[in-house]
């Protein structure tokens, strides 16, 4: 595409793993972003799914530059933002906002509504004086359906949902062209995901806003997103049109992923065909060999798996769709037929100098924060 | 109606009055609580006491009385008598204005030395929550290093280098042994306050540095120092006393202090074991108001103390 | 048939120091069959995981009351004494828990706990409690057990301590296992394996089981009959074709028109539910969705609506949506 709003380039975030008595010495590294390239162009909503460990999260702090990426490029309107640092970068981060899974930690407890959402627009300048703010401020909690008694309020005061919309309103206060949205509803009640979702749609179609959604629920995602990137262990493993990813799921991942989605419809769930995957998902401390997926792919083939990483690449059509599989197109055409796959033996968990904690789990887990 | 969906209907979102911050929300659950009420008692007592002392005290704290000197022998001080409600100490003066002066200068003594270490130790502890590094590592070695002491013996070797005893040196003794107390537990709060998301979020906004820190960070870490602050001018105050007991405070006898008073009726404690009695009884209260208002503020201050 | 368990009018409120007490399960009564899968469903404080807490009679003591009855097998679970109860947990009845690493003790190997287990109701010795423990572990799936059975709970992934636990739930094969949010915290391939385990355990111990979670797709794939939660109260239970093919209750019907689903057409708009959780009323008077019910009349804001059952079909409602609708 020509000009995206955001252009990620072989983008890296690797977290040293110290440790060590006096001093720390770092005796491995977390790959939780390992040579990410994606594309997101003005108005559009790019949807990022995975499961623990594959680095959504931490990939979209790196665009947010929440996190420093370890290499690869940034491109946000045309200007590489992995380097900045210090004023530059403050001054940018205007244009992209972050809307945080947990609506309760991540308001700050003791200040109003009011207070949090005029601090941002006094850090960039955008406050006009106070009647002007406060016209601003109304305007704010009346676009995300709060009613203005909420500007006086505290967060505590508030339901889940509610708190949602305020951290939506923060992210909209200094007028952003990005949003990313870590997990949006996933910490809401169910009966209230929906008023978020729409909400945010509405703020697009109104706003012109551009979205990267991240969550682990595929329902969510595919409901929101106009292209959809899977990620696996670090990597981006397919990526597509939100339709044509479940009309025509290519990767062996994106297949098992949606075939593990409980749907609540009865008749479909006895009906349909699941494939298990075998194991758990490594640690991206210590990822497997040439293609990550292929210690639990039940399309595994002894040839270039274990060995190649494959690339992201486009098997025959333009509407955009990638996959980054060997043999993708004999998987789809059937050709390749799925075997059993075996669960890997997992190695003892010794920290010995120099050998690389063999941890489950996801980056959180691993580095404990 | 039941009254639960009266209560409901006072925390939905179409109520018109201003929001109840967390604080004033921790003060209603202060005022409810019976621990808090009897520490905030106690302490209110001395203060007022304290403040009104040289109105209400009859007599000066250094003034003799020929009315009780002689009855002093040895082996006998005089007790109460006409005009003088406690009776005599061991130079003649009134025991009771003694003791109503004294309250002045303990509780001053025991806030000042607190607030100067509190404050010291919060600016040490933003300073190295804030900075991270080796600011922070240094930092904490050397708080580390002052906390390694007993508080007591800290206190009696700081007050031992100045040239002169005082009440400053004495104040400035205790003080030293709160900073390392304050600087740690405020340096904890503010790396967990780092991590957590609402800074992180600030961050994103394009908050500037300081004010992160200060307006984020601070006020959400400072919580349990200002229990601890409580806690501490309690031991403050036996500290303060245990200096001035050993004599590294001023030694002007004249001079009214609960833990003074304490010291010099040491030797005259067959003799007339009130003197010693009453300023005891009278530190330990003033010590217990303090704690028993810290430990209810602590609980107050827990946010899952709400809902 | 007997039934295996019937919990009739089940009422739990907590009380706090001058507040006034809190409902959380109000007058729930189902049954279970032997060997019957059911789903307790709803979200953040409808009650089910308390529902699961008071059936087990691990509930704190103070602050909390309990009436109406739980029968397991004829004997009412609160009526017994403490260690009467503990002779039954593990044995006849056990539960799994949301998530694995509070529920097990980190500081003991799994394998010691299975072979406490073990050891505790079925008198086991050391040597064959071992064995018989390596073999369970086995069985839930956990690769090189003989090996596991000395590791610690955080050494194990979410997934492996999740099948440890239904290990240790399972070692003494009760008839009932309540599975409270057992795969919310997992991720999604991890939970299809969860509960693809968890279907052939069932199928293979005859046990019964109660399947609590918020999760509509969960249920739909597991559970014969669904009861759905809401302020403390079933508000609807149907066999499971049946609730999800035609929902009477608005609540049911309002949520499942608004989560996101796989095999919906994108692009079709989620019909969301007005308010939130918090917004209800008490049930001695009204219906507690009525504020936020698209087909609430008068009625349900003055009268509460009692549970009817027809056809295998309880609803609790003044104003369900038709039969014939959708």
């Amino acid at each position: 595409m020509d000009s995206p709003l955001l252009d990620v380039r072989d983008v890296a975030v690797h977290f040293p793993i110290k440790r060590g008595l006096i001093l720390d010495r770092t005796v491995g590294y977390v790959y939780a972003v390992d040579g990410v390239s994606l594309q997101i162009g003005r108005g559009e909503t790019y949807g990022l799914v995975g499961e623990s460990g594959c680095g959504k999260s931490t990939l979209g702090r790196a665009i947010l530059r929440l996190e420093k990426p370890t290499a690869g490029q940034v491109f946000f309107d045309g200007r590489d933002i992995a380097p900045l640092r210090g004023e530059e970068l403050r001054t940018m981060r205007r244009r992209f906002q972050m809307v945080f899974q947990d609506p309760l930690s991540s308001l700050d407890p003791r200040q109003s509504v009011e207070s949090l959402l005029v601090e941002g627009m006094k850090a960039h300048g955008l406050s006009k004086g106070a009647d002007a703010d406060n016209a601003r401020l109304r305007e704010l909690v009346d676009s995300v359906g709060l009613p203005s008694t909420a500007l006086r309020r505290y967060p505590h005061e508030f339901s889940g949902g509610q708190r949602q919309r305020i951290g939506i309103a923060r992210a909209l206060c200094v007028e952003p062209d990005l949003i990313v949205a870590d997990e949006p509803v996933s910490a809401l009640d169910v009966s209230v995901q929906a008023q978020v979702l729409n909400l945010l749609g509405r703020l697009q179609r109104e706003l012109g806003l551009t979205y990267l959604v991240i969550a682990h629920d595929l329902a969510v995602v595919r409901h929101v997103s106009d292209r959809i990137g899977v990620m696996y262990l670090g990597g981006l493993v397919e990526e597509a049109p939100a339709q044509a990813l479940y009309d025509d799921p290519q990767h062996p991942y994106t297949r098992a992923l949606l075939s593990a989605v409980p749907v609540p419809d009865p008749e479909m769930e006895d009906r349909r065909e699941r494939i298990l995957l075998i194991g758990d998902l490594p640690s991206p401390a210590a990822p497997p060999t040439g293609c990550r997926f292929h210690t639990r792919c039940p399309w595994r083939q002894p040839v270039r798996c274990a060995d190649e990483r494959p690339q992201l690449r486009v098997l025959d059509d333009d509407t955009g769709h990638r996959v980054a599989c060997h043999f993708a197109e004999d998987v789809r055409s059937g050709m390749l037929q799925p075997h059993s796959v075996e669960a890997q033996p997992e190695s003892d968990d010794v920290l010995a100098p120099g050998v690389v904690p063999d941890l489950p789990g996801s980056v959180t887990e691993i580095l404990g924060r | 109606m039941s009254t639960t969906w009266a209560t409901r209907r006072k925390t939905r979102i179409d109520d018109l009055s201003a929001g109840r911050s967390l604080t004033s929300e921790a003060f209603r659950r202060l005022r409810r609580d019976p621990v808090a009420l009897t520490g905030a008692t106690i302490i209110g007592v001395f203060v007022v006491i304290a403040a009104l002392a040289p109105l209400i005290a009859p007599h000066g704290a250094a003034e003799a009385f020929p009315a009780l000197q002689e009855n002093l022998r040895p082996g006998s001080i005089p007790g109460p008598q006409d005009g003088f409600p406690l009776g005599g100490d061991q130079l003649g003066r009134d025991f009771y204005s003694r003791m109503l002066l004294a309250s002045q200068q303990t509780l001053l003594v025991g806030v000042l030395a607190t607030v100067i270490g509190l404050i010291v130790g919060i600016v040490i502890g933003t300073l190295a929550g804030a900075f991270g590094g080796w600011v922070d590592t240094v930092l904490m070695r050397v708080t580390d290093v002052l906390l390694a002491v007993p508080s007591l013996l800290l206190a009696i070797s700081v007050a031992a280098l100045a040239a002169s005893p005082s009440q400053t040196t004495v104040i400035i003794a205790v003080a030293v042994v709160g900073v390392p107390i304050f600087a740690r537990l405020l340096r904890g709060s503010m790396l967990s306050q780092r991590d957590s998301d609402h800074v992180i979020a600030a961050t994103a906004l394009g908050v500037k540095r300081p004010a992160v820190v200060l307006r984020h960070m601070l006020p959400n870490a400072i919580g349990p120092v200002i229990v601890q602050a409580t806690l501490t001018l309690a031991t403050a105050i036996l500290d303060a006393a245990a200096l001035s007991f050993l004599g590294l405070g001023d030694a002007d006898p004249g001079r009214a202090e609960w833990g003074l008073m304490l010291a010099q009726a040491q030797s005259y404690l067959d003799v007339r074991p009130a003197l010693a009695f009453y300023p005891a009884i009278a530190i330990i209260v003033v010590a217990l108001g303090f704690t028993l208002l810290g430990e209810s503020l602590r609980e107050a201050l827990d946010p899952k103390g709400s809902r | 048939m007997t039934p295996l368990l019937e919990v009739d009018d089940l009422r739990v409120a907590f009380r706090r120091r001058g507040e006034p007490d809190t409902v959380a399960v109000d007058g729930v009564s189902f049954d279970v069959a032997p060997g019957q899968v059911i789903g307790l469903v709803g979200e953040s404080g409808c009650g089910k995981s308390v529902t699961a807490m008071a059936i087990m009679r691990l509930l704190p003591a103070r602050g909390v009351r309990v009436t109406g009855s739980v029968q397991l097998d004829g004997v009412d679970l609160l009526g017994l004494s403490e260690s009467q109860m503990r002779e039954r947990r593990g044995k006849d009845l056990s539960m799994v828990f949301q998530d694995p690493l509070s529920s097990l003790n980190p500081v003991i190997p799994i394998g010691l706990q299975v072979t406490e287990v073990l050891a505790r109701h079925r008198g086991m010795a050391k040597e064959p409690a071992r064995k018989a423990a390596a073999d369970l572990l086995e069985r839930v799936g956990i690769p090189d057990p003989r090996r596991r059975l000395g590791s610690y709970p955080h050494q194990l992934s979410g997934g492996m301590r999740q099948r440890a636990l239904i290990a240790i739930a399972l070692a003494c094969r009760p008839r009932l296992l309540i599975a409270d949010e057992p795969t919310t915290a997992l991720d999604v391939t991890i939970q299809a394996q969860i509960l693809e385990l968890l279907r052939e355990l069932v199928r293979e111990t005859g046990a019964a089981l109660i399947m609590i979670t918020h999760d509509l797709g969960v249920v739909a794939g597991l559970c014969e009959t669904v009861n759905v939660l809401y302020g403390g109260r079933i508000v609807e239970r149907a066999q499971r074709h049946r609730l999800f093919g035609t929902p009477r209750h608005p609540y049911t019907h309002g949520l499942l028109r608004s989560i996101p689903r796989l095999d919906a057409p994108s692009g079709e708009e989620l019909v969301a539910i007005r308010g939130s959780v918090v917004d209800n009323l008490p049930w001695e008077h009204a219906c507690a969705f009525a504020p936020r019910c698209p087909r609430a009349v008068d009625l349900c804001t003055g009268t509460t609506p009692l549970a009817e059952t027809s056809g295998g079909r309880l609803l609790r409602c003044h104003n369900p949506v038709p039969a014939s609708a959708e």
